[in-house]
């Protein structure tokens, strides 16, 4: 595999040349926060942003995404057919994200690309896509990987691992995707052996500052936790907004709305659209039934519905880990300071 | 500050023990700088771990709506939330007789993002308020700042620091500053043209990701269920379509006409800085100078749109 060195000021331009032969994401300063942006001629990426403040999972699962559309022009000769809205498939690279962010999407997958359903939207955009990562010299206090299956420096979502030396970027490909990308990228210099050992070096001693425990969570029994006393507490100050759901990068629930919509000046005048949005157990809708019924009716119950979907159904479903990557951003997104990495530990570590 | 924790704490005790209340509405310390966490608690024993300090800005009274009827609730409350109090009440959703008021004279609430941005947004690992400084220490720096340079937009202008209803309180009273607060970036809105200031709304709303944290931090948005998440029928998309969007603020800050306390809660909670703040703080200042009205001042009074004077201007009427 390979592995090049570019000076800070190479990187950039590499990146920047990529554009040519792949639409690019990159962390781009807007306000007091980073967040993942297309790299288009108004945008500054910066490498340096540590976490941004959402998760790069739009990148590949957009907040709103036109599944379907209609004309509603009866003069139109496919008046109220229903048709592919068409998508755009073409490569993408999410250049800066971290180990944590990218390990999030493999096992977001398991929802969206298994054995039994394939999410065509999801899954094309998936594989159209390059995770060309930044290594986390410094985690942010609130990060737990190294908890959770990720790592400052796991390679297991990506296909370029990125070392920030200081001086110069030392990156290097992980598989036949990372190659294709890096073999895009001018600019640098083949990395010597002594640079790949330096970047390992330095890779070694880096740790997350935050832990949790994870070790009991398979073995507690479901209901015990379903029923166990923390709950209405913990719930007491949560104002039920999506905050932490949709700054995850593993809340992966949507809901599909019909919409039509009437608007001067378009090609289309009138046109009616199913689009998929991002849903949150956070909010009112969520799995409120046609009878008006919702089985989660509560603040508590919804509350509870978070956690126990990424600390222990889908533990228990999958057996390959909670549905967290220890990013640490609903700690840092969450109005009211509730806090993911206590709840590791009223979850572990509950006895009835 | 270290007064208030421990009155408060002594206080919750006291009232969960006699059963004066069922529970207990307050803060305990947040797990990051800058943020405490809100908790009802219903046992005595828990009332150690309540807390105070500047970093206390979610508005209390938010957690006063939907509880049952008989149920006593013990509030910390600010000028602010002592406001939103007063009003909840005068709308029906909560009794005087329910609630035991503790009362905390306020000296404004930190604003995070400030603090963020005068240490270059460096990761900030713990934040002190010693009297009039703030201590600010992260990896490999510490600083020290004035206090009442970083506190929250609406602190700065808050005329009503001490709270106008309350069983017991804290402290002494706060004295209020003299002078009118000045709304700038109201007055340089209004000094724009109606194209600009239609671009500045788009721009101002269009980071919103749609999770409501502003509409849910909100005491007097208790609506059982919102236009917002109305689907039988429809009224607002649920896309991240920008008209959808502009609709939700606009709409949610006209509920709030006549409400609006100005506690700040709905800028405070905002994930991606939006100043919300604005739209509610127009209608808070056409209340004042067209009806002489701050909401939530007076107990027992009715909302602003409730009610009609002789003395109301009409002159919209030719």
């Amino acid at each position: 595999m390979t592995s090049k060195r570019f000076t800070k000021e190479a990187w950039g331009k590499a990146v920047e040349g990529l554009r040519e032969s792949y639409k690019v994401w990159v962390p781009a300063k807007e306000g007091a926060h980073h967040f993942f942006k297309e790299y288009t001629d108004d945008i500054t990426p910066d490498f340096e942003a540590t976490k941004t403040r959402m998760s790069p999972k739009h990148t590949v699962f957009p907040q709103s995404e036109r599944m379907f559309e209609y004309s509603l022009e009866s003069s139109d000769a496919d008046a109220n057919i229903m048709k592919d809205t068409p998508k755009d498939y073409s490569p993408q690279a999410v250049v800066g994200v971290r180990p944590c962010d990218a390990y999030s999407f493999n096992l977001v997958k398991i929802n969206f690309d298994n054995k039994e359903y394939r999410d065509p939207w999801w899954a094309n955009r998936y594989e159209s896509t390059t995770f060309i990562g930044m290594g986390c010299n410094e985690p942010c206090s609130t990060c737990f990987c190294d908890s959770v299956g990720s790592g400052p420096f796991d390679e297991k979502g990506l296909d370029v691992l990125v070392y920030d030396m200081g001086d110069a970027y030392v990156a290097k490909a992980l598989n036949e995707k990372g190659e294709k990308a890096l073999a895009a990228m001018n600019g640098g210099q083949d990395a010597a052996e002594a640079d790949l050992t330096a970047a390992a070096d330095m890779a070694a001693k880096v740790e997350a500052p935050s832990k949790v425990p994870t070790d009991k969570l398979r073995s507690q029994k479901l209901n015990d936790l379903y029923d166990a006393d923390f709950w209405d507490e913990l719930a007491s100050g949560c104002l039920n907004c999506g905050a932490c759901t949709f700054a995850c990068p593993t809340c992966w629930c949507f809901d599909i709305q019909d919409e039509s919509w009437n608007r001067e000046g378009e090609v289309r005048k009138r046109q009616g659209d199913r689009i998929r949005n991002w849903d949150s157990c956070m909010f009112p809708l969520f799995t409120l039934h046609a009878s008006g019924h919702n089985p989660r009716g509560l603040k508590v119950q919804r509350v509870r519905q978070r956690f126990m979907h990424k600390l222990k159904y889908y533990v228990d479903k999958y057996d390959g880990g909670t549905l967290c990557v220890g990013c640490g951003r609903c700690v840092e997104a969450c109005p009211v300071n509730i806090d993911i990495r206590q709840v590791f530990e009223l979850m572990n570590d509950f006895s009835k | 500050m270290k007064q208030y924790t421990d009155t408060i704490k002594a206080t919750a005790k006291r009232l969960l023990e006699d059963g004066t209340v069922d529970c207990f509405i307050g803060f305990r310390k947040g797990t990051m700088p800058m943020i405490n966490h809100p908790v009802v608690i219903t046992d005595a024993a828990k009332a150690d771990t309540l807390y105070w300090d500047g970093n206390c800005g979610n508005n209390l009274a938010l957690y006063l709506t939907g509880r049952k009827a008989d149920e006593k609730i013990g509030i910390v409350a600010t000028g602010c939330v002592s406001r939103n109090i007063n009003l909840l009440i005068a709308e029906g959703q909560v009794t005087r007789e329910q609630l035991y008021i503790v009362g905390a004279p306020c000296k404004g609430m930190i604003e995070r993002r400030s603090v963020e941005a005068a240490v270059g947004h460096r990761e900030i690992l713990s934040v002190n308020e010693e009297g009039e400084k703030l201590i600010v220490e992260g990896k490999g720096f510490k600083e020290e700042l004035n206090r009442a340079d970083h506190l929250q937009r609406n602190c700065v202008t808050c005329r009503h620091h001490n709270p106008v209803e309350h069983n017991d309180i804290l402290g002494s009273e706060v004295s209020e500053p003299a002078e009118a607060p000045v709304f700038t970036d109201l007055e340089e809105a209004a000094a724009k043209s109606d194209e600009d200031r239609w671009n500045f709304f788009q721009q101002t709303f269009e980071s919103c990701i749609r999770c409501y944290a502003c509409r849910n931090a909100c005491p007097m948005c208790y609506c059982p269920t919102c236009f917002v998440d109305e689907a039988k029928p429809q009224w607002v998309g649920k896309s991240s379509d920008k008209v959808d969007t502009m609709t939700f603020h606009f709409l949610r800050a006209f509920h709030l006409a006549g409400r609006c306390t100005d506690c700040g809660a709905c800028e405070r909670v905002c994930p991606v800085d939006i100043p919300v703040r604005y739209l509610t703080n127009k209608l808070n200042r056409d209340a004042q100078e067209f009806y002489d009205y701050s909401a939530g001042l007076v107990a027992g009074e009715r909302p602003l749109l409730d009610q009609y004077k002789l003395t109301d201007i009409e002159d919209f009427i030719k």
